[in-house]
């Protein structure tokens, strides 16, 4: 059978990643249940209450943060992005040569120009 | 069909294949447990003595069996979970982390053919695994509801997110070098140079994917999230026992992971280099574990090396080391290997 058949192929040695998966998840929740065997349950209500230096808490914790968060979590995609691109491009070099390179020349002359207006919008200053 | 030399009856292959790597897991999974056991002992010793101390003494010879005592207390601890928190979420969010940092194991080869996963994306498998730690970390900030875990998960994963940029661009010389993201074929492709390790043409990357490594795994300096003196605790302020543990088993697992990747990827992995071998050919000897085993304990130990020389860095400088200095080194370091890499191929 034609292997490009969608619906037939079958990636066969990915399947070991499968079972270190679920061993992974399994060595965390069977933690979690051989502890429960075994601890204290005496909670009380002021055991129960947030962390904040033995004060009662003030006010919502989830309150309104910094913007900048958001500008890195848009950079970070534009980025990350940009780097999944150049690892085809790394893997296949030798074999095309001289076209690739400029290609990628290109590719990261657009990328910098990008970064560097990011820089000149202060991005990445955190006062 | 054969295994071991015993003949296997026809129908049994598939059992008899899902035992031995039920039995390989075991084995990497085991071994990392105990590793990360005896890492937080080295830890407190190499720390103890680099600041005139002798770290843990008391339990069994020279501190030996501290590391299982404090493994065994965690299991009596109670487990609290705050009247506050969203439970599900909370409870949730350790065995993310955990899972995410064990389950980059599954592609990382201990020795030559030993690995229980030889997939060929191994290096972006592992890239996309400790990604996948952030949200441990971010779900634990959000679902604490409390204002130090909240601050510690949303720093912990702007800053893991920002260094990821550069650690993913740093890795792309030795791409280029190698043509490959089996993390076998890396090594091996080592072998082709007389150097033997791709620590020497590319040590602006190796320089970048340590200094993200460092930031990536949390540890210091760049352990702004769990800052002791400002945030107490950061992401799991909120946490305690067992659940605890499991942030601190996988940050230690994320270390020993990221040390096996720097090993394999710049120091050759468990080969050496040629131009020794032909020099000192009695090294042969050794199996290639050993070498294997010995490079990651360096580099564990350079964590800790790190940790007790360079102070914290403050938040803004760690977002700008990351952004204006890391990422333009990796980008300038694709440019120079990719150029070079076309005139001396």
């Amino acid at each position: 059978m034609n292997p490009m058949t969608p619906g037939s192929y079958m990636p066969t040695e990915y399947f070991p990643v499968l079972i270190t998966m679920v061993i992974a998840s399994a060595v965390g929740f069977g933690a979690l249940f051989v502890g429960n065997l075994f601890r204290l349950k005496r909670a009380y209500r002021e055991k129960l209450m947030a962390y904040e230096s033995g004060n009662p808490p003030l006010e919502e914790p989830r309150y309104r943060f910094n913007v900048k968060f958001y500008i890195i979590a848009m950079l970070f995609v534009v980025f990350d992005v940009e780097a999944v691109f150049l690892y085809p491009w790394a893997i296949v070099y030798d074999k095309i040569g001289l076209y690739a390179l400029i290609e990628m020349l290109l590719f990261i002359v657009v990328l910098v120009v990008g970064y560097v207006y990011a820089w000149k919008k202060e991005a990445f200053v955190w006062d | 069909m054969n295994i071991f030399g015993f003949s296997v009856p026809a129908g049994y292959e598939f059992i008899i294949n899902l035992v031995i790597l039920l039995i390989k897991i075991g084995i990497v999974v085991g071994i990392t447990m105990l590793h990360v056991l005896y890492a937080t002992y080295f830890e407190r010793k190499v720390i103890g003595h680099m600041q005139i101390r002798l770290g843990p003494m008391r339990t069994g010879f020279h501190g030996f069996l501290q590391p299982v005592a404090d493994g065994l207390k965690l299991f009596f601890k109670e487990d609290i979970i705050p009247a506050q928190a969203d439970r599900t979420v909370f409870k949730i969010a350790p065995v993310i982390f955990v899972f995410a940092a064990l389950s980059s194991l599954a592609v990382v080869p201990f020795f030559d053919g030993f690995v229980i996963a030889n997939v060929n994306i191994a290096l972006l498998y592992v890239l996309a695994m400790s990604s996948l730690g952030a949200y441990g970390v971010i779900m634990a900030g959000w679902a604490s509801n409390s204002k130090y875990s909240f601050l510690g998960g949303l720093r912990s994963s702007a800053q893991v997110i920002s260094y990821e940029v550069a650690l993913g661009l740093s890795l792309v010389g030795v791409m280029l070098m190698a043509g490959s993201l089996n993390l076998s074929e890396i090594v091996s492709a080592q072998q082709q140079h007389w150097y033997g390790m791709f620590l020497f043409p590319q040590c602006i990357g190796y320089f970048v994917f340590m200094v993200s490594a460092f930031a990536e795994t949390n540890r210091t300096p760049f352990d702004l999230p769990e800052a002791e003196s400002e945030l107490v605790a950061g992401y799991f302020v909120e946490y305690s026992g067992m659940r605890f543990a499991l942030y601190y088993a996988g940050e230690y697992i994320g270390m020993i992971v990221m040390s096996s990747i720097a090993v394999l990827c710049y120091w050759g992995g468990w080969t050496l280099p040629p131009f020794l071998l032909k020099a000192l050919p009695f090294l042969a000897v050794v199996p290639g574990i050993v070498w294997f085993l010995l490079k990651v304990y360096f580099h564990i130990f350079l964590y800790y090396w790190v940790r007790a020389t360079v102070p914290r860095y403050r938040y803004d400088q760690l977002m700008g080391l990351g952004w204006k200095v890391m990422i333009p080194l990796a980008l300038a370091n694709i440019v120079v290997t990719s150029v070079v890499r076309y005139i001396v191929p």
